[in-house]
């Protein structure tokens, strides 16, 4: 097969690749746009990976991945630090503060209890949540795990273990999503909504 | 190949960025695995769940080869069960050990009779943990019925009588007299009466426990052990569930 371009370059299309949302023609275009950029964005990039990659770490409190240790979350002295929301990746918890409808403390889970992955309570940071909130200070746990299965039995397992500590543990509401139809909800999420019902004001 | 089928989705495991391999229990086909397209896409994972019924069609080139499912989804309970750990609990152990313990690609149509029943009871709101643990142990007998290694709880192994059987024994699997079974007691397993006696009523939390731990030892020996996996983590939490109640009196 004739080549149009180096091995060196060939790596690079590769290792791109590998990442979600690309596949090998995608990260092709991705790596002709940075080689046809090359001081605008291959180069300020370069730099920026090379950076994280070298200072980027686990925050010991939290569980969140940031350049800091203790994270940014955690180390913001504004946010009101008596509430723990709990979520299971690193992503979820991006996406919840990208909402800012939430300005307190987060915990993550790094999973959930899983079955058939073998997922047991150790394998998880629940030791790290339960010493938060024995710690003292904290007034309520979100529970902000996701509507399946492994994630709402991660959800009580977690409410029995916080039970001792008195703290208050409330979790997401499950329903209608904002913008939604009826017609077109599935049976689970209509009768989850229809349970979750309020008076309305 | 291609066939169309009632099932109850058993595991939904992911494969690459968005496919997946799900896991059905079909009323005529068994325990059946297939590749599912964008079956993680936010659009098809949720009806996916473990418990969820579905219609499913499947289709491979060869007749030994994994095959593509095509899923259409037809009831999902989770909605329902969302908010009661016990109940979830419960979901989860009797879906992991139906996939634990059926070989694949084998029909069992009462076990799939029997889990459709289970999941229609667990949404039951007047139902308790009393009914979905006795609705396992049920299950589990039938499952070990299914695979030859059915229990004899009819008479006693060693006097032939039907009267007053109150163990089990764990080499033969045949129920034991009270007196019979008085100088092994310690050896022997506890039959629930629940199993044996149809007028008994309704079992106790205890009996429960008891008949769980007695199909838990048969299935243990006979399939789990031998293939090295031990009992589903997601039944011992269910037992476990159990026990935290029974403790709470």
């Amino acid at each position: 097969m004739p080549r149009s371009h180096g091995a060196d370059i060939d790596g690079l299309i590769q290792l791109l690749s590998r990442l979600p949302g690309l596949g090998p023609r995608s990260a092709k275009r991705a790596a002709l746009q940075m080689l046809k950029k090359k001081d605008s964005v291959m180069v300020p990039l370069a730099r920026a990976l090379a950076d994280v990659a070298e200072r980027v770490v686990t925050c010991t409190t939290c569980g969140n991945i940031d350049t800091h240790d203790p994270c940014h979350v955690c180390a913001d002295a504004r946010r009101d630090r008596a509430t723990i929301c709990v979520v299971e990746d690193v992503a979820d918890l991006w996406a919840l503060d990208r909402s800012e409808s939430f300005r307190g403390l987060y915990h993550v889970l790094g999973g959930t209890l899983s079955a058939l992955d073998g997922v047991g309570p150790e394998d998880l940071n629940i030791a790290g949540l339960l010493a938060r909130v024995d710690a003292g200070g904290i007034g309520e746990v979100i529970l902000a795990l996701n509507a399946t299965v492994d994630g709402q039995t991660t959800s009580h397992y977690l409410a029995e273990r916080l039970k001792a500590s008195g703290v208050k543990v409330t979790a997401l509401a499950h329903g209608v999503p904002v913008g939604g139809e009826l017609d077109y909800l599935d049976d689970g999420t209509l009768a989850a909504a229809l349970r979750a019902r309020g008076s309305v004001e | 190949m291609d066939w169309q089928d009632s099932g109850i989705i058993l595991s939904l495991a992911r494969h690459g960025e968005h496919d997946a391999v799900l896991e059905v229990l079909t009323a005529e086909h068994g325990r059946h695995r297939g590749f599912v397209k964008a079956g993680m896409s936010r659009r098809q994972k949720g009806h996916l769940q473990p418990g969820s019924r579905v219609e499913v069609s499947w289709y491979s080139r060869l007749e030994e080869g994994l095959g593509r499912f095509t899923v259409e989804p037809v009831h999902n309970p989770l909605g329902a069960l969302m908010g009661d750990g016990a109940r979830l609990a419960a979901l989860s152990a009797m879906v992991s050990v139906v996939a634990a313990t059926l070989p694949e690609r084998e029909p069992h149509g009462r076990v799939y009779e029997g889990l459709v029943a289970l999941l229609d009871l667990l949404e039951d709101d007047a139902s308790a943990l009393v009914h979905w643990g006795e609705g396992l142990v049920r299950l589990e007998l039938g499952v070990l019925a299914d695979l030859g290694y059915g229990l004899d709880l009819s008479e006693c192994a060693a006097t032939g009588d039907n009267d007053n059987l109150t163990y089990v024994s764990p080499k033969s699997g045949r129920a034991v007299s009270a007196s019979a079974g008085a100088p092994y007691a310690e050896r022997l397993l506890v039959l629930p009466p629940f199993l044996i006696d149809t007028a008994a009523g309704r079992p106790s939390l205890r009996e429960v426990a008891n008949g769980l731990a007695l199909t838990g030892f048969f299935l243990g020996r006979n399939v789990w052990d031998v293939q090295g996996q031990g009992q589903p983590p997601a039944r011992e939490r269910f037992t476990a569930t159990l026990a935290a109640e029974i403790s709470r009196g």
